[in-house]
């Protein structure tokens, strides 16, 4: 169960259809208990995620944002986690630019049968997440900081 | 825009955790929302009447279902809106039962949850537009992979019905594991003069094209086209040429070849034809082991061979074939029993698997159906059966039940004292799972009518005494310790999943489980299907299986394509990418990205342009991230329809935290 279930936070999970999707769904059907913060937005491939996607959950007052895809070598679309592994992994790497906590971050491979696997994730992650708290909110002067970073490199 | 809301109890699955009348209270308040209301069973008819109702009374132009997975009743509610008039693609559905109420007990948090997921799917439909699907031509030819009892099968069926069948398998003969049976329970009738008809059918049946020892070396396409390059190893015979007439065989002077269809007990010439009712029954040589293709010395089978069929310098030959569905049966590998050191196998000549002993006790095996001890040639008077070998063990990373163990070790028991009527058979068990029809009355006979010694428990070691073992283990149902005194002990070795399933499942874009068996696409009511399209599962390539088990299954995966075939066109998925030609600077990235080649460039008015083919893409979404622009958008997870759900949920935190 979630650290605090009091104080809920807002997690967003952006999960392939094929695997973590059904990952979820089998975690679901044999009643893992998980934490109720993370809600999740269903894609085709973790290919589909636009790291934009994860700048505005952020940007937009989410606390925590959990990509999960299908192992490598066994997508559904041959090689989409291949495009989002490398997408996020440099999405990763810019988060502390932007003042972004790169911690309130990760993804994950889930298959669909994992469904218990899927408990531990969704359950390791917003225990994560409950220990850095509520996130700043990224007012204009922490948004002219961080254009100020990017165009010192 | 009216968006009619329908949250389902689904009895007390959701209902029971979840506030469904608050969650349907609190959805009339979103935008947009027209009509909201809790309903028992959304998916049951009255369920479904009373969506179209309300569409037609409230004149909604979208709806959004919170109830269970969209993997499960998507479908079924899209038909509802088509049928209500609405285009079906104007639909959402928010999972409130795997992703709420099944993982929560916390009524406040999960209708609070509830009613996020809520607005999500109705802020996606929002941006939602009827999509319609267009239609292609299917091409009636079916693979199957895999020649054991189920592709077998599933390849009758198919070319009974009428469609032209392409059967590849990758050692040289079909048959696969039941070929290599003696008898079958729990009738104990010849698993030969049952399998062998179907064999000779498949060679003589005009519909079906056999390649044997060939494996899928790539595929491409989707459902009704595949394109599929089959690689037929060399054999260094030509088959068109070898009439199976076994003089090489007799001849070649190199006999230490693996002799794979006897188990390896005992060996088998360089050239040699796998066993005498083999389909196709033709010779092939173990590179490995002969004489001509190690050192370039020998050649006796080119001398000898009466239709000079013999072809040393024979490569891998690619061979294209064009389908439209794919049956899988690549069936199961047998447990490595040398895993287990304290029962000694690999070390202790006369302890062997059970498949060993399979060979053994077969007329057309390497003794002749006389059971010998491998060690000295002896027969043996006590036989222990040691179960769970590689079932049911987490130690091994097998903690799954092979299911057909228990039964097999009954038959070998009631054929050893067929075969030696004063041997005496042990078996330790730990449990006997034996629920097929008159599978529980076969293990009692074998128990009461033959004689054999079941010994509830696990045993610790086995260790030489002379020429004999010692079995020692737990009689759990006693509370001691026994000793059992064994001439020959045969290891009840358990299933896994066939070497290089996960390679082919990668090749065929379908989902594996931790052991690598494949994934049904639902567990109860689409046990044949996978989540590729067009791809369909038999036999123990999903999970161990008995004979009966696998064959319907192959009959009803052939049915399955039979099916998908009687419509001459199929309806495409239309939530495929689709370009604004304005705003492509035709930069190509998305070509270059596509896993399918389903973009090419085009010239549109002298600039170029990406297009989209709608046939070939599958709607992974990979090229609407790559887009520099934004000029390419997957129909129905388009940018804004997934912006408007990340929005909807995480600006109303933001809202909430400024106040």
């Amino acid at each position: 169960m979630s650290a605090d279930a009091a104080t809920e936070l807002r997690i967003v999970g952006f999960l392939c259809n094929w695997c973590s999707y059904g990952g979820a769904d089998t975690a679901g059907v044999g009643r893992f208990q998980q934490p109720t913060d993370l809600r999740v937005i269903r894609v085709p491939c973790s290919g589909r995620i636009d790291p934009l996607f994860i700048m505005k959950s952020l940007i937009n007052g989410a606390d925590g944002v959990l990509v999960s895809g299908c192992h490598p070598r066994d997508c559904h679309y041959s090689e989409g986690n291949f495009y989002a592994r490398r997408r996020l992994e440099a999405l990763k790497n810019f988060l502390p630019i932007l003042g972004i906590d790169e911690r309130r971050f990760s993804y994950t491979w889930v298959s669909a049968s994992e469904g218990q696997k899927w408990q531990t994730v969704v359950s390791k992650f917003t225990e994560e997440i409950h220990e850095l708290g509520h996130a700043p909110q990224i007012n204009a002067e922490r948004l002219a900081q961080a254009k100020a970073a990017m165009a010192a490199m | 825009m009216k968006i009619g809301v329908f949250v389902c109890h689904c009895g007390s699955n959701i209902a029971g955790t979840v506030d469904v009348a608050t969650v349907a209270k609190e959805a009339r308040k979103m935008p947009d929302v027209a009509f909201a209301s809790d309903t028992m069973y959304a998916c049951s008819e009255p369920g479904q009447d009373g969506i179209i109702e309300a569409i037609k009374e409230h004149k909604l132009d979208g709806v959004v279902v919170a109830s269970c997975t969209p993997r499960m009743h998507e479908p079924t509610f899209r038909r509802t809106v088509e049928r209500a008039g609405l285009n079906k693609y104007m639909f959402e559905m928010a999972n409130i039962r795997e992703h709420v109420s099944w993982i929560g007990k916390d009524t406040e948090a999960n209708t609070a949850k509830a009613i996020d997921l809520v607005s999500m799917a109705a802020a996606k439909l929002v941006h939602n537009k009827g999509l319609t699907p267009k239609s292609f031509s299917v091409n009636k030819r079916v693979m199957v992979v895999g020649g054991g009892v189920a592709g077998i099968q599933a390849a009758l069926d198919c070319a009974d019905g009428g469609l032209e069948v392409v059967l590849v398998e990758k050692t040289p003969s079909i048959g696969g594991k039941m070929s290599k049976l003696d008898k079958t329970f729990p009738t104990v009738d010849c698993s030969s003069c049952i399998l062998g008809p179907k064999m000779v059918d498949i060679a003589q049946h005009p519909n079906i094209t056999l390649y044997t020892n060939a494996e899928i070396a790539e595929i491409q396409g989707y459902v009704g086209n595949f394109d599929i390059t089959v690689n037929k190893k060399a054999s260094y015979v030509d088959w068109e040429a070898c009439t199976g007439c076994g003089l090489c065989t007799e001849k070649c002077p190199s006999k230490k070849s693996r002799d794979v269809f006897n188990e390896e007990i005992g060996t088998t010439t360089a050239i040699n034809i796998p066993f005498p009712q083999a389909i196709p029954k033709k010779a092939t040589i173990d590179a490995e082991f002969c004489r001509k293709l190690t050192n370039g010395k020998c050649g006796v089978c080119e001398k000898i061979c009466p239709t000079k069929a013999i072809r040393f310098e024979q490569q891998d030959e690619p061979v294209s074939e064009s389908v439209g569905a794919i049956v899988v049966a690549t069936g199961y590998d047998l447990f490595d029993h040398t895993r287990y050191g304290e029962y000694g196998g690999g070390r202790y000549a006369d302890v062997i698997t059970s498949m060993q002993y399979e060979r053994l006790l077969s007329a057309s095996g390497p003794t002749g159906g006389h059971v010998k001890r491998p060690s000295d040639g002896k027969e043996p008077k006590n036989v222990v059966f040691i179960q769970c070998v590689g079932s049911r063990d987490k130690s091994v990373g097998r903690p799954y039940c092979s299911g057909f163990c228990c039964m097999y070790t009954a038959k070998q028991a009631i054929l050893t004292k067929d075969h030696m009527p004063e041997s005496q058979s042990y078996v330790f068990y730990m449990d006997i799972r034996a629920p097929g029809k008159m599978y529980d009355e076969f293990t009692r006979r074998a128990m009461e009518e033959y004689g054999t010694k079941y010994i509830r428990g696990r045993v610790s070691m086995i260790y030489p005494m002379g020429d004999k073992y010692i079995v020692r283990g737990a009689d759990t149902l006693m509370g001691t310790q026994v000793e059992v005194e064994a001439d020959m002990v045969v290891l009840a070795v358990g299933a896994e999943a066939s070497k290089g399933a996960p390679q082919l499942a990668e090749k065929l874009r379908i989902s594996y489980d931790s052991y690598g068996f494949y994934m049904e696409s639902h567990p109860k009511l689409k046990p044949v299907e996978t989540n590729t399209a067009g791809v369909y599962l038999a036999g123990c390539c999903q999970g161990p299986k008995d004979i009966p088990t696998s064959v319907g299954q192959g009959s009803a995966s052939a049915a399955k394509v039979l099916a998908l075939f009687s419509k001459d066109q199929l309806e495409s998925d239309p939530q495929i990418s689709e370009v604004d030609i304005k705003r492509c600077i035709g930069c190509g990235k998305c070509i270059e990205t596509c896993p399918f080649g389903a973009i090419e460039e085009i010239d549109f008015r002298g600039m170029p342009k990406a297009n989209v083919i709608e046939t070939i893409c599958q709607g992974c979404g990979i090229c609407t991230s790559t887009c520099p622009q934004g000029a390419i958008q997957l129909q129905h997870f388009t940018d804004n329809q997934i912006l408007a759900e990340v929005n909807v949920l995480c600006q109303q935190t933001l809202q909430q935290s400024f106040e």
